[in-house]
């Protein structure tokens, strides 16, 4: 992505050129999270607070928090941008990210918060063989942060150098020590708190922008639809070329559908409320917070489209990112798009760290004091592994949002999608509602399920055709969750009959009760 | 939605047994529940992308001005949304809470746990 030199048909904009006001929001933000941080950091002394902020969050937080972690940049900028330039097409997206969270409250959150401690792999290894489950699990939730992650930091580099007029480079460096700062002392007391500040002010300046927007049309959201279809044609209200292969549009469906309930960074989450019941009613308020922010969307997409113009959003950014704050711009200035740029920045840093958490998690908690230690840690250690891994994330994710400078990466937020709904979630829903699941068969679902992910989506054409510019891809799907999903169940289910654990059915029923009532 | 069992009156040798009996039925009840909703997103929404597939130009026929019908689609997935997760959510309050309390004291009475029962 190029940055444009600002084009004739946008004069007015001040994209690309540090902005005091940007800059003073943004650096409020900061020093707010920091001085949470501190906060924090004095409530964060045993492993249950770093990982679970001492399990008591209350279910409104933990509402806020979820939707704070949920809702990236790529899907407040992204989506607002698609919609500004496809109309329809891009309300395919809006839906897609919220159908998840009923999955996640249907068949996930409530044994999950009743058989784990801090991370999924607790559920899936509460009745298996720790080592080989702990391994499988560690490699799975990796694989999805490290893409997740790629896919963020790269965002934020070009976002803030077109926002703020900061160097790329400089960009994800800030990102990457904010984050290692909340995760390092505040641990998930802070990224918790951060979080809610970040859906706040997210849910706030979306609703203020989308209120702008409807006052220029009598606050009736179909006079501006009307206004888009008299101004780019009865087409934009329809759908047009984007699904053009139903199999594509499916497979990212399943994907988004059941991504959600594997994504580590979000069930990590529901071990900071103290019980099954919290844990429901936060992913009830989440839900509601989620699915009104992408109601919203609309309204920006189509707002942006009118006000601002296809043509002008793709002289900034051809991607259409920048589709929000250009109408922040027009509607309110230069100090609301400061405002908004800095809600965006604040995004992507919540999102990082709560994803730099839980990959902690996987290796202090899975690995190291499970696989390593056979699950006796020394007393203490188990807290310094993980921040040692905070550090080690933090400098990792620096290091590819360099590596990935101006490469095209979008695709890696639904990649990191494919990965959870085909390694993780399997394996959780397995464990949790059949008897027969066994350690080999849980093990192997997680290794086929990551591992066929990662192969066919380096023969997709997302990868082969829009990355490598080969001519034509091996498996023609961008999407590979249609078949990795099935695949991973499959190799679940066949495994676990041909090999069974010598006394499965005993240690499931000894797990029954907890499955419902929690530990007390 | 039928109510919650309560214990069952299963005539079991072991109170244990009949612990165990009570929780796979309130276990089975919450994952027929669990199952019916899911089905129901998964048909909601893929219903919805087979429209936009297969449908494009009924989708993109007018309800009034400026009002498509992919559009009032659109957000009527998010509202089913939100409706699926209310009706699991009342169904807990109502019928799934009261199941589990009656487990523990059950399991309390039963002495299988050493732990005194909690509320």
């Amino acid at each position: 992505m190029q940055a444009a030199a600002p084009a004739a048909a946008a004069p007015t904009t001040t994209f690309g050129t540090p902005d005091p006001v940007a800059i003073g929001f943004f650096a409020v933000f900061i020093c707010v999270t920091l001085a949470i941080t501190w906060w924090a950091a004095r409530r964060t002394q045993t492993a249950e607070h770093f990982y679970a902020a001492g399990r008591a969050v209350t279910a409104g937080q933990n509402g806020f928090a979820l939707a704070g972690d949920y809702m990236s940049a790529a899907s407040f900028l992204g989506i607002a941008g698609l919609v500004s330039t496809s109309g329809f097409d891009g309300l395919i997206y809006s839906t897609g990210w919220l159908v998840g969270w009923p999955v996640v409250l249907f068949l996930i959150a409530e044994p999950l918060r009743n058989l784990g401690r801090y991370t999924f792999a607790d559920v899936v290894a509460a009745r298996l063989d720790p080592v080989p489950v702990r391994i499988s699990a560690a490699y799975g939730t990796l694989a999805t942060i490290a893409f997740y992650l790629i896919a963020q930091m790269v965002g934020a580099g070009s976002l803030i150098r077109l926002l703020f007029g900061i160097p790329y480079e400089s960009a994800v460096m800030i990102v990457g020590a904010a984050m290692m700062a909340y995760v390092l002392f505040g641990g998930m007391l802070a990224t918790t708190w951060v979080q809610i500040v970040k859906a706040v002010l997210l849910l706030g300046g979306a609703a203020l922008l989308a209120l702008l927007v409807l006052s220029r049309f009598g606050f009736d959201p179909r006079a501006l639809f009307a206004a888009a279809a008299a101004q780019q044609g009865a087409g934009v209200l329809a759908p047009g070329k984007l699904v053009s292969n139903p199999l594509d549009a499916i497979s990212l469906g399943l994907a988004l559908m059941f991504g959600t309930a594997g994504l580590p960074h979000i069930l990590m989450r529901f071990y900071t409320v103290p019980d099954a019941v919290a844990a429901r009613k936060s992913v009830f308020i989440a839900t509601g917070l989620i699915g009104l922010f992408y109601l919203m969307t609309f309204i920006l997409g189509f707002g942006a489209m009118v006000l601002v113009g296809p043509t002008a959003i793709k002289s900034i950014d051809a991607g259409g990112n920048m589709a929000a704050p250009m109408l922040a711009e027009l509607l309110g200035g230069r100090p609301f798009l400061g405002f908004i740029a800095a809600v965006a920045f604040a995004t992507i840093l919540a999102v990082v760290a709560g994803l730099a958490l839980s990959g902690a998690a996987a290796i202090s908690h899975d690995l190291w004091s499970s696989v390593v230690r056979k699950g006796h840690p020394k007393p203490g250690e188990e807290l310094k592994v993980a921040r040692l891994a905070t550090i080690g994330l933090a400098l990792v994710a620096i290091a590819l949002g360099v590596a990935f400078k101006g490469q095209n990466v979008a695709f890696m937020v639904g990649l990191a999608f494919a990965i959870a709904a085909s390694a993780n979630f399997p394996a959780l829903v397995l464990s949790v509602f059949w008897r027969r699941t066994s350690t080999a068969g849980a093990a192997a679902s997680m290794v086929v399920g990551t591992t066929a992910t990662l192969a066919l989506i380096a023969l997709s054409p997302a990868v082969q055709v829009d990355l490598l510019h080969q001519s034509s891809a091996i498996f023609p799907l961008k999407n590979p969750a249609l078949v990795t999903i099935p695949l991973s169940f499959l190799t679940g289910i066949l495994v676990s009959l041909l090999a069974p654990d010598a006394n499965g059915d005993a240690r499931y029923t000894a797990l029954e009760q907890r499955l419902l009532l929690g530990e007390d | 939605m039928t109510p919650a069992p309560a214990p069952p009156p299963v005539a079991s040798s072991s109170p244990r047994q009949a612990a165990l009996l009570a929780t796979r039925a309130v276990a089975a009840q919450r994952w027929r529940i669990a199952a019916l909703l899911t089905l129901g997103m998964v048909l909601v929404y893929f219903g919805f992308i087979a429209l936009v597939a297969f449908q494009p130009a009924r989708l993109g026929a007018l309800v009034s001005d400026g009002l498509s019908v992919g559009i009032v689609l659109g957000a009527c997935v998010i509202v089913s949304a939100w409706v699926l997760t209310w009706t699991y959510v009342s169904w807990a309050n109502r019928v799934y809470d009261p199941a589990l309390a009656a487990l523990k004291s059950n399991h309390g009475s039963a002495g299988s746990a050493a732990t005194e029962p909690t509320s």
